[in-house]
């Protein structure tokens, strides 16, 4: 029975080696090959599902309408990480394998594991919008790269924003700001940041913490600002954590205008939840939402159309689809980008990552792609891996998103110092290599 | 057959009483050493190791953990992560102090601050016993789970609230950081594993395990007896919370490699080990060891074994496919051992040294 069942024991474990390896000369074929880590199983899959659509039927459309990238076809697959960092990581190490040229791990939790990982085996990790806020520099992180901003420049526009409506910088003084924030290390990202703020401006900042198993019973912290009655709240939820939030505000009559969530605050249902009374209801945005774009037709037409994809024709562009979209786009204009330096057609992932370093998408390339109005250009460079791009405030009508802002800068020079000073403790703490890698000059 | 005890004499109560009573157990055991010594690490490939090994070692030693407690003493924890990440703050702590001294080292030492944790919050177990103390355990896991959150002198500030692993060596070779080969790091652990295993295995057949399995079958007759409540089950706290620290420690320096700590250990974590204590068998090593592979490595091997060997399986599909599976088997095992995996090993051992003639 022993002897069995180690018999057992070492044919599976050889097996499984023999397997793994097989999968490999796949690649052979003239193919880039692209692993899409996603979520559409577990208690995010709400928000999980339309990005993982976004992001699938984007590079689909590619393959179908221009036959790839540069004439090479993409092969995708998804990877289910249930937003479940263990599971992150395992389809991570099961795909890096077969030639991943690049990594979008979509959880903060998953970009913290991969940020060490992918750095040793020189993948680059695309965490667009989220994960560790100092992987912006780019001496620092020569692989990690976060366009087109961070959380810290999020909240810095959320100030803009603010002082554009109270008339001015100089009007903050003395007024009442909250933070309604998960209380886990996403939550916490713009705290640092706004204290700043708060000290150089004259605001007085308020913390409002929910814990990850509150998030669907905010009734008590809501009382705290009802007694505090803040005069803006900037909301830095995730999952179940918006809608409850939205409808509280309804609920205790907060004015819905003077809320702004994070732009991981603002999907469609996470607004919906508040019923009418949502209206008004803010949040940032760094693309638009709406089918209203030659390139979201296009998905239309060659994807959905015909039976591609596994996206509901009505959610076709929402705006966390469209979300998943925009990713796409960075993922294949990086690829685009990188052919065009190397001359190569298929591209590694050393290639890959200097196609993100020297991306740069301008106005006219937006045009090119059916992309006009759709997104701000963003551009990359050697030291710079967020951008700092342009975002705006997009504002609930009660049925869609609409633009209630014009596209803003971040404040990049009181956010820059911040993300250089904690990329230097995070080298520190971890004993980090030194950048190796020589800088790409854009192309 | 070749498992039977025909030709062993036994001439000393040391041998009636060894903890492999025929020879062939003690040989199956080396043999599995050498498996997972050599054949593993030769054969294995990277994502075998650091996917399916490394986190089923690690949840070995946290289940044989809460095996002290659940299956050896009788009482049950629902605090087995917090436990776990007291072992992994306390092995941050000690090696961002202390960088010069090694990690295993202090992989070893995080274990003794999760015990002193895990003796606090164990002193209401002289009270209160069953559903009750689950409850009181349940608050160790939400405290200190809030703790990890709330101070951030344990993630030392950092700005994401998450432990960030340094490179350690052992003889100039990295075993932890994103350096540390799946071979390295996987020798590491396993050599803890084992250690911990063998030492585990002393202390469950020696004086002081039968001390714990008195209290298990009944307190009041244990007291009687002669054996101090509070200090017995105070042990076992201090013991399972040993182990379930050391496990935590090794989860996040051999296996993670640093990352969002706070909810690596949480409520999910600790009732994923009570499963895996009560699938495994309550009160049995070997049993942890089932229970963990069953748990943990079952649906790793399902989601990504199945497409290698060819079954076109992919994304969320996989996923779904792997909870309907590990489901089913979960309920089928129940309904046909309900004492758990080991009782299946242990019911074959028998039938085998029957065999031909099992009655």
């Amino acid at each position: 029975m022993n002897i069995r069942k180690l018999a057992l024991g070492t044919a599976m474990a050889v097996l499984t080696g023999v397997s793994t390896a097989a999968v490999v000369p796949a690649q052979a074929q003239e193919q880039i090959y692209v692993p899409l880590l996603t979520y559409r199983t577990g208690s995010f899959a709400g928000s999980g599902i339309p990005i993982a659509d976004g992001m699938a039927d984007y590079l689909r459309m590619l393959n179908e309408r221009d036959g790839g990238i540069g004439g090479v076809k993409l092969l995708v697959e998804e990877c289910e990480t249930g937003y479940d960092t263990k599971k992150g990581v395992e389809c991570y190490e099961s795909t890096k394998g077969k030639g991943a040229v690049i990594y979008n791990p979509y959880s903060t939790g998953i970009t913290l594991q991969l940020i060490p990982k992918a750095s040793a085996d020189k993948i680059p990790v695309l965490s667009m919008a989220y994960g560790l806020s100092a992987a912006a520099v780019g001496n620092t992180f020569p692989w990690i790269y976060n366009p087109p901003v961070t959380y810290w420049d999020g909240a810095s526009v959320f100030i803009k924003h603010v002082a554009e409506k109270e008339g001015g910088l100089d009007k903050l003084k003395g007024k009442k700001i909250g933070l309604i924030h998960l209380d886990a290390p996403f939550g916490k990202e713009p705290i640092a940041v706004l204290e700043n703020l708060a000290k150089e401006f004259g605001f007085e900042l308020k913390l409002y913490p929910v814990a990850a198993a509150d998030m669907q019973n905010q009734g008590s912290v809501w009382l705290n600002i009802r007694r505090d009655r803040p005069d803006w709240i900037y909301n830095q939820g995730w999952g179940a954590m918006n809608p409850t939030a939205v409808k509280e505000a309804a609920k205790n009559n907060y004015p819905m205008e003077k809320l702004v969530g994070v732009w991981w605050a603002g999907g469609d249902d996470d607004a919906r939840a508040g019923g009418d009374q949502a209206k008004g209801y803010k949040s940032l945005n760094f693309h638009a939402s709406g089918s209203n774009f030659p390139v979201i037709q296009d998905i239309q037409k060659h994807v959905v159309d015909k039976g591609f994809s596994k996206v509901p024709k009505d959610k076709v562009g929402e705006n966390l689809y469209n979300r998943g979209v925009y990713n796409s786009m960075l993922i294949a204009e990086a690829i685009r980008t990188a052919q065009k330096i190397t001359g190569k057609k298929v591209v590694n992932a050393e290639d890959v990552r200097r196609g993100l370093e020297a991306l740069d998408v301008t106005e006219a390339r937006l045009g090119e792609m059916g992309m006009k109005g759709f997104a701000a250009p963003v551009k990359l460079s050697c030291d710079d891996h967020s951008g700092h791009n342009k975002v705006y405030v997009a504002q609930w009508d009660g049925t869609k998103w609409t633009q209630g802002s014009d596209w803003m800068e971040p404040m990049k020079d009181k956010v820059r110092p911040l993300l250089e000073s904690a990329a230097k403790d995070y080298a520190a703490a971890n004993t980090w290599p030194a950048r190796s890698e020589p800088c790409q000059k854009g192309s | 057959m070749f498992y039977r005890e025909a030709g062993q004499y036994k001439t000393s109560y040391a041998a009636d009483m060894a903890v492999f009573p025929i020879r062939q157990d003690l040989i199956g055991v080396l043999l599995m050493l050498a498996v997972a010594y050599v054949a593993i690490p030769m054969f294995g490939s990277e994502f075998f190791l650091s996917s399916v090994m490394i986190p089923f070692l690690v949840f070995s030693l946290a289940a044989i953990g809460l095996n002290v407690l659940t299956g050896y003493t009788g009482l049950i924890s629902l605090g087995t992560g917090a436990f776990m990440g007291v072992g992994a703050y306390a092995c941050y702590k000690l090696t961002t102090i202390f960088p010069g001294v090694n990690i295993i080292v202090w992989i070893v030492v995080s274990g003794f601050f999760s015990a002193l944790v895990g003796v606090l919050f164990g002193i209401p177990s002289l009270r209160i016993k069953g559903f009750y103390l689950a409850v009181a355990t349940l608050a160790a896991q939400f405290f200190l789970q809030w703790c990890f959150v709330r101070i951030p002198w344990l993630y030392n500030y950092n700005a994401s609230g998450a432990i960030e692993v340094a490179q350690r060596t052992l003889f100039d070779i990295p075993i932890t950081g994103a350096r540390a080969t799946p071979e390295t790091r996987y020798f590491v652990l396993l050599t803890i594993v084992v250690v911990l295993t063998w030492f585990a295995s002393n202390l469950v057949h020696g004086r002081i395990g039968r001390a714990w399995m008195a209290v298990r079958d009944m307190d009041i007759a244990a007291e009687l007896m002669g054996i101090k409540l509070l200090d017995t089950k105070l042990l076992a706290f201090a013991v399972s919370s040993f182990y379930a620290g050391v496990a935590g420690a090794c989860m996040m320096f051999l296996w993670y490699g640093g990352g969002e700590a706070s909810d690596a250990f949480n409520i999910n974590q600790s009732f994923n080990i009570l499963f895996m204590v009560i699938i495994g068998g309550l009160g049995s090593l070997i049993g942890s060891f089932f229970g963990a592979a069953f748990i943990s490595t079952l649906p790793t091997v399902l989601k990504f074994g199945l497409p290698a060997i060819g079954i076109p399986l992919a994304g969320a599909t996989a996923e779904h496919l792997t909870h309907i599976v590990v489901g089913g088997l979960i309920i089928f095992f129940l309904i046909v051992e309900p004492h758990g995996l080991a009782r299946l090993w242990q019911i074959g051992k028998q039938k085998l040294r029957m065999w031909p003639f099992p009655y």
